[in-house]
Order: C-alpha cells, then sequence, then structure tokens
C-alpha cells in the first residue's frame, strides 16, 4: 500500500508535467484563451469531483448546481467582512456538510429516486436561500467585487484540479476506495461482507460536494454579481453529467476527455452558428452518443487494444510457441 | 469502416463551414461585436427587446453609408454571439470579441445580472458599456467603479416611486381610495421595486390591505387574485417578471378582480401582452412605456418590424436603438475609432435620440419612462421622471 508503482511514478510525472504546461496559460494570453482555459478548468474539476463518487457508486447525482451556489453564495454572503482563503475553506465545509445531510436521508435511495432527489435539492437550496434573502436581507442579488484577474482564478482551478486528482487517486488506494469499487458492483454482496455501505456513500460524497462548492466559491468573483437564478443554475449539473458521462467515468482523468474536445466543440458551435445553437448540440450530441457509447476512454481504450494486437501479431506466432 | 467515414465526413463539413461562416475582413469596416442571449430563460425578452433594435441599427446605419468617421464613411459589421443567458458564456464571448475578434466597439448583453458579470472586462479592455436592459439601484455605484460604463433605462427606486406619486395623483383626483393590494415575485427587480414602493405607498398614506410574495415560476395565481379581491381595494399593484405578469392578469380577468387600478411589472410593455389578453388589456398599467405618440417611436416602430418582422416593445426597444444612436454620434463627434475618446465623449456630450434629447449625468440617464398604461392597443407612458409628453391615464373598468 505504501509503495508507488513504477507505472504511478510515470503518470505522476507526465501529469505535474501537464500542470506546469497549463499553468503557463495566463503568461500567453490573458483574453478570450484563458477564458476558455477557465471553463476549461472549472468544468474539468466538476466533472472530477462527480465522477469521484458517482463513478464508483453508479449513483447519477444532479446536485452539482446545490453545492456549486452553496459556494458561490459563501463567497457573496462573506466578501466584505472575511479573507477570501477563509471564505473557500467555508465553502468547502458548507458544501460538505448539505452533502452529509443529503446523504444521510438519501443514499439509501438508488437507481432514479436518487437522481431526482438531487435534482429537486439544487431547486430546494436555491429557493430556501431566496427566501432568506427577501425575508432577512431585503434583496436578493449580492456583489462580488475583488481585485482577483482570470488568471488568479484559473490558476486557483489549476490548483483545486491537482487537489481533487490527487484525493481521487488517495482514496483509491484507500480502504475506502476498495469499499466504493466492491458497492458499485453489487451493493448486497459489499453488505454481506461487513462494509459499512452508507457511511461509505455518504462520506465519499461530501468530499465530492465540498469540491464542488470550492470551485463555485473560486468562481464567485468571476461573476461580480451572485443572484439565485445563476449560483443555482441546474444547467451547469445537467452540464457535469454529460459532459462525464460523454468522457467516461471508469478511470479518474477519463471526464477530461469529455471537458476539453465538448467545451471547444460548444464554443466553435455558438461561435459560428450563434442562431442554430440548440439544434447543432443537440445534433452533436446524438452523433456521441450514437457512435462513443462508452465515451471518448472507450474509444482510447479501442485503438490501444488494437496496437497491442497488432504488436503480438508483428511479434509472430514462432516466440508465443516458445 | 462506414461509421469512420461518417464522422469524417461530419466533421470536414463542419469544420468547413466554420471557416466559411468567418467574418469577411475589410479595412473600412466598423467591427461591432454583440452578446446576448439567443437561448436559454433570457431568450424571449432578448428576441424582442435586444436583438431587433441592434438590427434595425446595422441595417439604418449601413443605408445610410455607414457611420461618418472624420470624413469618411465607415460600414457597420456586426458580430453575434449567444451567451445561452450564462455568464460563464458572456464572459467568454466578450474576452473573444475583445482579444480575437479585435471589435472596435460592443453592444452591452441583455439582463442587469449578465451587464455587471461582463462589465470589468469591458472596462479592462477600453470599450464604452452602454447598458440599457440593467435596471438596478446601483448604477450610480457601478458608473463610478467603472467610469466607462453608461446606465440608460433607470432605477427601481425611480420607478417605483414614480408609480406612488401617479396614484397619490389619482387619489387626489378622487378617481381610486386608499386601498392597495401589493404583491411582488421574489427576485431581484421585484424585491427591489417592493422594498422601495411598499415604503412609499404608507408614506403616502395609503392602507396596503394585502400583500404577499411569491417565488420566481410560480404557476397557481388563484390563490393570490382571490386573497387580493376579498380585501376589497382600489389599487392592484404587482411587481412581477414576464411569467407572472401574464398569469397574475389572465387570473384577475378570470376572477373579474374589480380594481380601479391594475399595475403589474416587466413585460406589460411587450407587444405580445395585449395579444395575448385582448379587450382585458385595457386600462392596465405596467412598468416602462414610451412616447407611443411621438413620430420618433412611430418611425423607428415601423421601420423595425418592416426590417426584421418583430414589433418592438414600448419601453427598453427603442432605449436599445437609441443607446445605439448615441454611440454612433460620439464615434463622430470624436471622428476616430478612438475607444477612450468616444467615452468621453459619451460623458460630456450631447445627443439627440429617438428618446429625445440625452445627456449623461454622471453616466447615467436621470430622465426615464417609468409607469405606462394600455389604452386602446397602444401602451402609452403615463409617468416619467420629467421625460415630457405623458399621457392621462385612465381608470380600469371591467376586464371585457
Amino acid at each position: 500500500m505504501s509503495l508507488i508503482k513504477e507505472t504511478e511514478q510515470r503518470t505522476g510525472g507526465i501529469a505535474l508535467l501537464l500542470f506546469g504546461a497549463a499553468a503557463l496559460i495566463p503568461l500567453a494570453d490573458d483574453g478570450y484563451y484563458l477564458s476558455m482555459a477557465v471553463n476549461i478548468a472549472m468544468y474539468a474539476v466538476l466533472c472530477t469531483a462527480w465522477t469521484l463518487f458517482s463513478g464508483p457508486t453508479h449513483y447519477v447525482s444532479l446536485a452539482t448546481a446545490a453545492f456549486f451556489g452553496v459556494g458561490t453564495y459563501s463567497v457573496g454572503l462573506g466578501i466584505d467582512t472575511l479573507p477570501f482563503p477563509l471564505l473557500i475553506a467555508i465553502a468547502a465545509v458548507a458544501s460538505s456538510i448539505l452533502a452529509g445531510l443529503v446523504g444521510l436521508a438519501t443514499l439509501r435511495l438508488s437507481g432514479v429516486y436518487f437522481v431526482i432527489f438531487t435534482l429537486g435539492l439544487a431547486e430546494l437550496v436555491r429557493q430556501v436561500v431566496t427566501w432568506l434573502q427577501v425575508n432577512f436581507v431585503g434583496s436578493v442579488g449580492l456583489y462580488v467585487f475583488t481585485d482577483l484577474t482570470e488568471a488568479h482564478i484559473f490558476w486557483m482551478l489549476l490548483a483545486l484540479a491537482a487537489l481533487v486528482y490527487v484525493t481521487g487517486w488517495l482514496v483509491n488506494r484507500s480502504r475506502l476506495g476498495f469499499a466504493m469499487r466492491i458497492i458499485g458492483n453489487d451493493e448486497t454482496v459489499a453488505r454481506h461482507v461487513g462494509i459499512d455501505v452508507a457511511r461509505s456513500k455518504v462520506i465519499l460524497f461530501m468530499i465530492s460536494g465540498a469540491f464542488i462548492g470550492i470551485t463555485g466559491a473560486i468562481l464567485a468573483p468571476r461573476f461580480a454579481y451572485v443572484e439565485p437564478p445563476s449560483a443555482f443554475n441546474p444547467v451547469i449539473s445537467f452540464q457535469v453529467v454529460i459532459m462525464a458521462l460523454l468522457g467516461g467515468t471508469g478511470r479518474l482523468w477519463a471526464p477530461l476527455l469529455g471537458v476539453i474536445p465538448f467545451t471547444i466543440l460548444f464554443d466553435q458551435i455558438s461561435a459560428n452558428f450563434p442562431n442554430y445553437t440548440s439544434l447543432l448540440i443537440g445534433i452533436a450530441f446524438m452523433a456521441i452518443v450514437y457512435y462513443l457509447p462508452r465515451g471518448v476512454i472507450g474509444l482510447v481504450d479501442d485503438i490501444r487494444m488494437r496496437q497491442t494486437k497488432r504488436h503480438e501479431h508483428a511479434a509472430g506466432v514462432p516466440e508465443a510457441a516458445e | 469502416m462506414e461509421r469512420r467515414t461518417v464522422i469524417k465526413t461530419l466533421a470536414a463539413s463542419l469544420l468547413a463551414s466554420a471557416v466559411l461562416a468567418g467574418p469577411a475582413v475589410a479595412e473600412d469596416v466598423i467591427k461591432i461585436g454583440a452578446s446576448a442571449p439567443k437561448t436559454g430563460p433570457l431568450a424571449g425578452g432578448a428576441a424582442v427587446t435586444y436583438w431587433p433594435a441592434v438590427q434595425l441599427w446595422v441595417h439604418d446605419v449601413n443605408e445610410r453609408g455607414g457611420i461618418d468617421v472624420g470624413g469618411t464613411k465607415m460600414k457597420v459589421e456586426l458580430i453575434e454571439y449567444d451567451d445561452r443567458t450564462s455568464n460563464e458564456e458572456a464572459i467568454k464571448n466578450v474576452q473573444r470579441m475583445a482579444t480575437v475578434d479585435k471589435v472596435d466597439f460592443i453592444v452591452p448583453p441583455y439582463g442587469t445580472g449578465i451587464n455587471l458579470a461582463v462589465a470589468p472586462l469591458i472596462a479592462k479592455n477600453g470599450y464604452p458599456h452602454i447598458a440599457v436592459t440593467a435596471v438596478a439601484d446601483g448604477v450610480d455605484d457601478f458608473a463610478s467603479r467603472w467610469p466607462n460604463s453608461f446606465w440608460t433605462l433607470g432605477t427601481s427606486e425611480g420607478m417605483a416611486s414614480s408609480l406612488v406619486d401617479l396614484l397619490k395623483d389619482m387619489r387626489e383626483a378622487g378617481q381610486i381610495n386608499d386601498k392597495v393590494a401589493v404583491v411582488n415575485v421574489a427576485d431581484a427587480f421585484g424585491i427591489e421595486l417592493a422594498n422601495t414602493g411598499k415604503p412609499a405607498l404608507k408614506e403616502a398614506g395609503f392602507d396596503i390591505v394585502y400583500e404577499t410574495s411569491y417565488p420566481l415560476q410560480q404557476q397557481d395565481f388563484a390563490p393570490i387574485i382571490s386573497a387580493a379581491k376579498n380585501a376589497g381595494p382600489d389599487t392592484f399593484i404587482a411587481f412581477s417578471y414576464p411569467g407572472d405578469t401574464f398569469g397574475l392578469t389572465k387570473q384577475a380577468a378570470i376572477a373579474d378582480l374589480p380594481v380601479k387600478a391594475y399595475y403589474v411589472g416587466v413585460a406589460t410593455a411587450f407587444p405580445a401582452f395585449a395579444g395575448a389578453n385582448g379587450a382585458a388589456a385595457n386600462g392596465v398599467m405596467g412598468v416602462g412605456g414610451v412616447n407611443a405618440e411621438s413620430p420618433a417611436y412611430q418611425d423607428f416602430a415601423k421601420r423595425q418590424e418592416e426590417v426584421t418582422g418583430v414589433a418592438p416593445d414600448y419601453w427598453a426597444s427603442p432605449v436599445q436603438y437609441a443607446s445605439l444612436e448615441v454611440l454612433e454620434q460620439a464615434i463622430t463627434a470624436v471622428g476616430s475609432l478612438d475607444k477612450a475618446a468616444v467615452i468621453e465623449q459619451l460623458k460630456s456630450g450631447t445627443f439627440e435620440t429617438i428618446m429625445g434629447e440625452w445627456t449623461f449625468d454622471n453616466n447615467v440617464i436621470r430622465k426615464f419612462w417609468t409607469v405606462g398604461q394600455w389604452q386602446d392597443g397602444v401602451f402609452h407612458g403615463i409617468a416619467s421622471t420629467g421625460v415630457g409628453g405623458e399621457t392621462a391615464p385612465i381608470l380600469k373598468s371591467g376586464w371585457n
């Protein structure tokens, strides 16, 4: 357990290089490409955090917008009185508490019941926040004026992404990760071998929720004006699920394969065909689901497998006979 | 094999059309970028108020031969983006316009939240930011935070207090009693209006006999209307958003709400409001308004319908158009496309628009329309903060 395998060392090295290269983006461009990079980084973190829980458990959560909004509001409410790093910590704690409560109440539900509940959660939190603000604050919007630029936000998201990957890797190596894999394959078996199924799921859901909350907190300064419809935007929940599934959820880095190409694809579509965005994105979705049923990761696996086969073929039969 | 061919063909055709659709570059053209919703929750409003006015202005300018810049006429090329009613998308679009397309000027987006989200970026890139569809009480704060920003449609505070003044006049004329029902949608604009409106009503000696707020996207308005009816007011005020503006009015007509003054919020000024309510719309008051009698407005409305096929609303559409007329006149006055000089000109200049003469007072237009009323199929402005040309209000008499 304590040993780091050679392949893992290699992966870690490559990851470090990639992160280093990504960190240089703001130095190369502080305009449109940086904005693009921020959007990609945001969805990369959200999708990976989502996969952290939904990948092994196969529970499709639509609560992303709820945690994201809680994070955004933590910053919106406190920006005038508290330092930003503290607010990020508060956002993490608040969203993981929310995830914990929700987890305790609902993770006994599975399948479509869980999906529906999490969808309702974002709307519930949004209405509660609105109600509290109307009755106790007297206005709904909050202004978040800071000196943070897009480059700062990008670096923060990048650091968060690194943290999510490391956490995911650690979870995978831990007893919790092992338990999750068993739960994902067969919950009854997991229960019979003595795994505390509910506890494991709640813990993982809290970790995932905390990361999503932090993402919301980091992005709050970018919005300048925080209001419930934009903070608890259900589109975020759906987009995260779609992008993660398109990438594939089998491995921690697989969602990235969905996020990068599809953010760019959507962007190209909305830039070049502003009047047909919905139509073309719909067609793109259908084409992707039809041709890539296992996500982009499936395609990558296929190519790899074909290459291995070709290698075997090239190596020839005699060696095998020896 | 076949699959791959299909994918390749698809990808190739997408790429080809993307390349072909790219904007043509010419030397003596002013590139103007516009990013606003074409999809998402605000797309309906933008399709009435924002896009047609922008398109008409571009059409008008180019028909005239272009904008006069230091003696040469430069045509306008419009680059449109859909922000899908999302802040992230809007920010990215503004970045793209500023740093990739390198547009000369930007038409700011639609909606208060999105205007504020992109304001820091527009300021950073040095563009003038003439916001229209952004009504909030913080306009003076915004103007001092972003000295390149200009605010044209008014404040919630002005809208609400002007309504109360109007009702006070009607009460003094003996047209209505002092019983009022006030409801509002629990969202930004609705809350701001209610926060100013309710205290102002009390101060003016009105008796609020029924008040409540309801969440955005509420569908059933029967309980609200019947509770208001039971309280027996002469005046019904709803600081509402488009969906509830239509819902409340339908319900009021069904319940035959016996009030003499009936006011609803955003979207009352849309042509579709009269279309949906027919004769019941007559006498309905709403936020906004315009001098519908003025030849300038009538000419604008007629041409917009001819050119774009969409009738303008009676509130923000002409202001959207006027904001672009102002931009054009500022460019001509400066005689170059120097953005900083244009901003200075906007601050100090006087401009002739279809909304009358405009001068910015600390970057804010202080004279704006506040209340309008449907009278015989036209939404007339009946109150303003000093624009002039108001029509006299009529009493609401029945719903048929």
